[in-house]
C-alpha cells in the first residue's frame, strides 16, 4: 500500500510506554456513578428513569432526542439516586445534567442477546445501533449510527478504521488491538455490512509494533477484505482529514464532511464496541481509558465503566499523594484540563493524564513573534499561524477568516514549536467563537431588517389595494345588482374547472417533490444538483401553467355566475397543514432549548424557522381574509353567521325532534328548510376561504 | 482540589526565541574567526564596540517604552544585530561608525517599528546602508587580509595598531593596512579585462584567497542552522543559486567583463547575507514559497547592483529592498491550505 504524506506535523515525545507495560486491568465497579447525558455531539439524550428507580446493567436510561443523539445505558446495576447538575468533561468546566446512579455490587445484567445483524434490514440495525448508544470513541464522540446511516445518495468507496493514535501519552487503542483484535474485525465486518466499501483500510501507526502484529494474526484467520497500511509516526496523523490524506492522498474539500467524497472514518474502539452490541447484545457502557502522568505510581489502561469518576481511577493506579498538578483528559496536545477530580468517564475518555508540575509546567511568558514560521512549517491544515495569530490578536476577523482559520482543526502543532511560547491556539479559540457570535448577531439583525421591510412594504400595498378594491366594490354591486334584476334564475355555465384543478393539483405535488429532492441534495451538497434545478424549474412552469389555466377557466365562470364561485378555485394555501407546521417546529425548539444546547445555532435555525412558519400562516390567513374583502365579504363576519347557522339549524332540528305536534312539525319543518339553505348558502360563501 | 486550567497543548518543545538566537550566535563563530584570522583584532573590537552601544541603547529604549529590561535584553535580538553590523563595518573603522551604526539599528530600525518582531527592515542593514552613504570613505576602507604565503609588507595589523586605527583614528597607519577589496578592484579595471587583473593584480590574488575563507566559514555556519532547523533551506539555496546562475550566464556571455559565479559567491558578503541576514524570520517573507522569492529577489539584486552599482558590495541594499517587497510577496505566496483547490488572494485577503 502506497502510503502518501501530510503538510507538516510535529514529533512530541511519545511517552508510551509508561502505559503498554501491564495488560488492560478491569476497574473495580464504583460505588457512585455519574453519567452526564450529553456525551457526545448533537443534543443530549433525555432521561426515561426516575430518582429511585432500579436498574439493571445495561438498561436503557436515557434515550436519544432528534437525528444525531446517542442512548445511554445503566454501567451497573443499583438505584437512580439523582438526576442533576453536575461537573462533566467539557472545556468550559460548566455543569450539566447528569443520572447519578449507586451501584448495588450485584453487577447484574438486565437481558440481553446476540443479533444476527445480516439477516436485519439495513434501517434495523442502524436503528439498534442507535439504541445500543454507540458513539465515535476518538475525538468528538458523533453518534455512529448517524455516520453509518448515510443516505442512498452517498456512495462509499473507502472505509477508513482509524488505528493512528497519534497523540502523546495514549494508548487505549494500542492495548484494544493487542488484546482484543479479533473483535475489533468482527466490528469491522459490520461496518461494512452497512456501508459496503469497495475498499476498507486500516491505518496505524509505526510505533505500535505489538498491535500490528496482533492485527495481522487475527486477519490471517479472519475471513475479512481490508488493508492494515503502517503510517509513519507523526503528530497529528490520527487527525480524520490528515489519516484521508494519508492513506488516500485525497483532501476533503472545505467545509465539506469525508462522507461528501466516499470516505467514511471510524475509529477501532467503535469498531469492537459495535461487536461487542450486535454479537453480544452489550450496549456501550464501558471503554479503556489509559490512565498515566508521572503523578501515578502505576500508570497503565483499565477497562472502565462509563460514568466512573476520575477519583476512583487515580485511586486505582496509586496516586502520589501531593504530586498532581494538572490532570488532562485526553492527550496533551488536544486534551481538556479538568478542574476536579469529581468529574466522570464519558464515551470519549480514552486517557487521562495526571501530570506533575515538571511534566507539565506552565507556559512560560508569551514573547513577541519573531514570524520565524516553524508554527507555517508545523501546521498540517497548511495554514499560516503567525498571521492567523496577527488577525486574531489585532481582532481583525475578517482577515483571519479569509485566511482560513476555519480550516484550522486546533491541533496544537504551531502552538507547540513556537519558540515565542504564544499560545497560538487559545488566540484561534478566541477569534473563531467572536466569529461565529458576529455571524450570528448579523444574522438576527438581517432578519429584524428584512422583516421590517417586508411589513412596511405589506403595509403601503394593503392600502393601495384597499383603495382600488373599493372602487372597484362600488362598481361591481351597481352591475352585479342591474344583472341580478335582468337574469335572476340564470344558470351557471358549466366549466372544466374539476378536471383543471387535479391538474394544477398534480403539477404542485410534483414540483414540491422535486423541490425537496433539490434541498436535500443542496444541502447535503452532491452532484446533480443542476439537473434536478432544472427539473424543478421546469415543474414551476408547469405547475403555473395549470394554476393559470384554471384561473382563466375561473374567471370565465365567475364573470357568468353570480356568486362569486371563481374563487372556491383559486388555489389556496393549506391552513390546516401550516398550523400543524407551526405547532410542531415549536415543540422542536423547546425541546431544543431545554436541551441547553452549547451550539445555539441549532436553536437558532429552529427560531427563525418557527417565526418563518407562523408567518406563512398569519399570512395565509390574511391572504384569505384580504381575498374575501376583494370579493366583498367580511371574512371574519362570515366565519361568525356560518356557526350561528349551524347553531341555528341544530336548535330547530332538535325542536323538531322533541314536538310532537303534527301542524307545529310541518312550520318547524320549513323554518328547518330555509334554516339550512340559508346556512348552506353561506357556508358555500365561506367554502372557498377556508 | 485546585488543579490547574489551562488549554490545549499542555506540552510544548524545549525551544525559545532566545535559544534560538544562541545558536545563531554559535554558528557566527567560524565566521568571526575567520575574520580575525585574515584582518586581524579589528573584528573583535568592532564586536565589544557594537556589543556594548546596542544594549545600552537597547536598555535604553526599553526604559523610555516603559518595558522590562531584563526579560528583553535577555532575547539575544539585539546582541545578533550587533555581531551582524559588527562583521559588516570594515574591522578598522573608526569607534564612531559602529555606536552611530548601533544607534540607527536599535532605536530607528527597531524599537520605533514596536521593537523585536514589528521592524519591517533588518536593522543591521538599516544602519549599515545608512553609514555607507553617509561616511563612504570610512565604510570602504577595508583591511588587506593577511595572507598566509603573504609577500612581506603584509600582515595583519597589531592590536596596538587596532587600536589606534579605530579609537585614534591615525590616518598612518590606516594607510599602510587598507586597500580595495578583491570586488572593487575587479568593478573599477581602468580598461582591463577581468582576465588581466587576475593574471595582474596581486592584491587580488592573494586577497581572494582570505575572503575564499571567511566565506567558507560564514557557509559552515550557516549549514549548522538549518541542520538545526533555526532556519529552512528556501532562502540561502534560492539566492545562492540565482546569484550562481544569473552571473554564470553574464559570464559564460562576456568572461572579460563579468565577474564568474564562483568569486560571486565567495568575494564580499554573499554568504553572510545568504545564511546570516536574509534568514532574519522577522523582516524576510514567511512561507517557503515566499521565501524561495525572496531569495531569487535578493540574488538578483546583489548580481545587478554589483554590476552596475556605485557601490562595491550589494547585500545590504538588496536585502532591504526585498524586505520592502516581503509583505506583497506574503500576499502573492499564500500556501494553498488543506482542503482548498488554491490559496485565498485578492482584495479580500489583503
Ligand atoms: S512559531 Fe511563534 S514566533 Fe514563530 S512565526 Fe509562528 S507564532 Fe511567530
Ligand atoms: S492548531 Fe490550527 S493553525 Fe495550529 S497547527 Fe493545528 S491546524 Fe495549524
Amino acid at each position: 500500500m502506497k502510503v502518501f504524506s501530510f503538510h507538516g506535523g510535529i514529533h512530541p515525545p511519545e511517552n508510551k510506554k509508561q502505559s503498554t507495560r501491564a495488560s488492560v486491568r478491569q476497574l473495580p465497579i464504583p460505588k457512585t456513578l455519574v453519567i452526564p447525558t450529553q456525551q457526545h455531539l448533537g443534543l443530549a439524550a433525555d432521561p426515561v428513569v426516575s430518582v429511585g428507580d432500579k436498574v439493571l446493567k445495561g438498561q436503557i436510561i436515557a434515550e436519544p432526542v432528534g437525528r444525531i443523539s446517542a442512548s445511554l445505558h445503566a454501567p451497573t446495576s443499583g438505584t437512580v439516586t439523582a438526576i442533576e447538575e453536575q461537573p462533566v468533561p467539557h472545556a468550559s468546566g460548566l455543569t450539566a445534567e447528569c443520572i447519578v446512579i449507586e451501584s448495588d455490587g450485584l453487577d447484574q445484567w438486565i437481558e440481553h442477546q446476540a443479533i444476527d445483524y445480516k439477516a436485519l434490514e439495513r434501517t434495523a440495525l442502524v436503528n439498534k445501533i442507535r439504541q445500543m448508544g454507540i458513539a465515535g470513541m476518538g475525538g468528538a464522540g458523533f453518534p455512529t449510527d448517524v455516520k453509518l446511516n448515510l443516505g442512498s445518495d452517498h456512495i462509499v468507496t473507502t472505509l477508513i478504521i482509524n488505528a493512528a493514535e497519534c497523540e502523546p501519552y495514549i494508548t487505549a487503542d494500542d492495548m484494544l488491538m493487542r488484546e482484543h483484535a479479533s473483535e475489533i474485525l468482527e466490528g469491522i465486518k459490520i461496518i461494512q455490512y452497512l456501508l459496503e466499501p469497495t475498499h476498507t483500510l486500516i491505518g496505524i501507526e509505526d510505533n505500535k509494533p505489538n498491535a500490528i502484529r496482533a492485527l495481522n494474526e487475527a486477519l490471517a484467520d479472519a475471513d475479512i477484505d481490508l488493508d492494515l497500511v503502517v503510517v509513519p509516526t507523526k503528530y497529528p496523523s490520527g487527525g480524520e482529514r490528515q489519516l484521508i490524506q494519508l492513506l488516500t492522498g485525497v483532501e476533503v474539500p472545505s467545509g465539506k464532511i469525508p462522507a461528501d467524497i466516499g470516505i467514511v472514518v471510524q475509529n477501532v474502539g467503535t469498531a469492537q464496541a459495535l461487536h461487542r452490541a450486535i454479537n453480544h447484545g452489550e450496549p456501550l457502557i464501558q471503554r479503556i481509558v489509559t490512565l498515566t502522568g508521572e503523578a501515578v505510581e502505576h500508570p497503565g489502561n483499565f477497562w472502565t465503566l462509563i460514568g466512573t469518576p476520575f477519583s476512583d481511577l487515580l485511586s486505582a493506579a496509586d496516586l502520589k499523594p501531593g504530586a498532581l498538578y494538572r490532570l488532562v483528559m485526553g492527550g496533551p496536545m488536544m486534551g481538556v484540563a479538568a478542574e476536579t477530580d469529581a468529574v466522570p468517564v464519558i464515551k470519549t475518555t480514552n486517557c487521562l493524564i495526571a501530570a506533575t508540575e515538571s511534566e507539565m509546567p506552565e507556559a512560560p511568558a508569551a514573547q513577541p513573534c519573531i514570524r520565524c514560521g516553524m508554527c507555517e512549517q508545523a501546521c498540517p491544515a497548511q495554514l499560516l499561524p503567525q498571521q492567523l495569530y496577527w488577525f486574531a490578536k489585532g481582532k481583525e476577523f475578517e482577515k483571519a477568516k479569509n485566511h482560513n482559520l476555519f480550516d484550522c482543526i486546533e491541533c496544537g502543532a504551531c502552538a507547540y514549536v513556537c519558540p515565542s511560547s504564544i499560545p497560538l491556539v487559545q488566540f484561534y479559540r478566541f477569534a473563531k467563537s467572536e466569529i461565529r457570535a458576529e455571524e450570528l448577531e448579523q444574522r438576527k439583525a438581517d432578519h429584524a431588517r428584512e422583516r421590517f421591510e417586508a411589513r412596511q412594504a405589506r403595509l403601503e400595498r394593503e392600502a393601495i389595494e384597499k383603495a382600488e378594491r373599493r372602487k372597484a366594490r362600488a362598481a361591481e354591486a351597481a352591475k352585479a345588482q342591474a344583472e341580478r334584476k335582468k337574469q335572476a334564475a340564470n344558470e351557471p355555465i358549466k366549466d372544466d374547472s374539476a378536471a383543471l384543478k387535479t391538474a394544477a393539483a398534480v403539477a404542485r405535488t410534483k414540483l414540491k417533490k422535486a423541490e425537496v429532492a433539490l434541498k436535500n441534495a443542496q444541502d447535503k451538497g452532491l452532484d446533480g444538483v443542476d439537473t434536478l434545478q432544472t427539473t424543478v424549474d421546469k415543474l414551476k412552469l408547469a405547475a403555473n401553467e395549470a394554476e393559470q389555466a384554471l384561473q382563466k377557466s375561473s374567471t370565465t365562470a365567475s364573470s357568468t355566475s353570480i356568486t362569486p364561485k371563481g374563487e372556491a378555485t383559486v388555489a389556496k394555501p393549506d391552513l390546516k397543514a401550516l398550523k400543524q407546521q407551526v405547532s410542531i417546529i415549536r415543540t422542536k425548539l423547546k425541546k431544543a432549548e431545554a436541551a441547553e444546547e452549547i451550539d445555539d445555532s441549532a436553536i437558532e435555525a429552529l427560531k427563525t424557522r418557527l417565526e418563518e412558519a407562523s408567518k406563512a400562516h398569519t399570512d395565509a390567513d390574511n391572504a384569505l381574509i384580504e381575498k374575501a374583502q376583494g370579493a366583498g365579504i367580511d371574512l371574519k363576519q362570515l366565519r361568525i353567521d356560518v356557526a350561528m347557522a349551524k347553531v341555528a339549524v341544530t336548535k330547530i332540528e332538535r325542536a323538531i325532534s322533541k314536538s310532537d305536534d303534527e301542524t307545529e312539525q310541518e312550520t318547524l319543518k320549513t323554518d328547518l328548510e330555509s334554516a339550512k339553505s340559508h346556512y348552506d348558502q353561506l357556508e358555500s360563501q365561506l367554502k372557498p376561504y377556508e | 482540589m485546585s488543579l490547574i486550567r489551562m488549554s490545549s497543548p499542555h506540552v510544548t518543545r524545549s525551544n525559545t526565541s532566545s535559544g534560538v538566537m544562541q545558536l545563531v550566535l554559535l554558528a557566527m563563530i567560524p565566521g568571526i574567526l575567520a575574520l580575525t584570522l585574515f584582518f586581524g583584532w579589528g573584528t573583535l573590537l568592532q564586536i565589544a564596540i557594537c556589543l556594548i552601544s546596542g544594549l545600552v541603547f537597547e536598555a535604553l529604549a526599553l526604559r523610555l517604552r516603559g518595558l522590562p529590561i531584563s526579560r528583553f535584553l535577555g532575547d539575544y535580538s539585539a546582541t545578533v544585530t550587533a555581531l551582524l553590523l559588527a562583521v559588516s563595518i570594515p574591522p578598522s573603522a573608526p569607534v564612531w561608525i559602529g555606536i552611530v551604526g548601533m544607534f540607527v539599528a536599535i532605536l530607528f530600525a527597531k524599537q520605533v517599528y514596536g521593537g523585536i518582531g514589528n521592524n519591517p527592515f533588518n536593522p543591521a542593514m538599516v544602519a549599515y546602508a545608512l553609514l555607507l552613504v553617509s561616511f563612504p570613505v570610512q565604510m570602504t576602507s577595508w583591511n588587506l587580509p593577511y595572507v598566509l604565503s603573504g609577500s612581506e609588507g603584509w600582515s595583519i595589523p597589531a592590536l596596538s595598531d587596532s587600536l589606534s586605527l579605530i579609537f585614534a583614528g591615525s590616518s598612518q597607519v590606516m594607510d599602510a593596512y587598507t586597500g580595495a577589496t578583491p570586488l572593487d578592484i575587479l568593478r573599477n579595471r581602468d580598461g582591463f579585462t577581468t582576465e588581466e587583473m587576475w593574471r595582474s593584480d596581486q592584491t587580488l590574488i592573494e586577497g581572494a584567497a582570505a575572503y575564499h575563507a571567511v566565506s567558507a566559514a560564514w557557509f559552515m555556519g550557516g549549514i549548522y542552522l538549518i541542520y538545526k532547523k533555526v532556519f529552512t533551506w528556501h532562502t540561502p539555496v534560492s539566492i545562492l543559486v540565482t546569484l550562481g546562475l544569473v552571473s554564470a550566464i553574464a559570464y559564460g556571455v562576456d568572461p572579460s567583463n563579468f565577474v564568474d559565479p564562483f568569486n560571486h559567491l565567495t568575494l564580499g558578503a554573499t554568504m553572510l547575507a545568504a545564511f546570516f541576514i536574509a534568514t532574519d524570520p522577522v523582516s524576510s517573507a514567511t512561507s517557503n514559497r515566499g521565501r524561495i522569492v525572496f531569495g531569487i529577489g535578493i540574488g538578483l539584486l546583489i548580481f545587478i547592483i554589483r554590476t552596475w552599482g556605485n557601490y562595491p558590495d550589494a547585500v545590504a541594499f538588496s536585502v532591504l529592498l526585498m524586505n520592502l517587497a516581503a509583505p506583497m510577496i506574503d500576499h502573492y505566496t499564500q500556501p494553498r491550505s488543506y482542503g482548498h483547490k488554491r490559496p485565498r488572494l485578492g482584495p479580500k485577503g489583503e
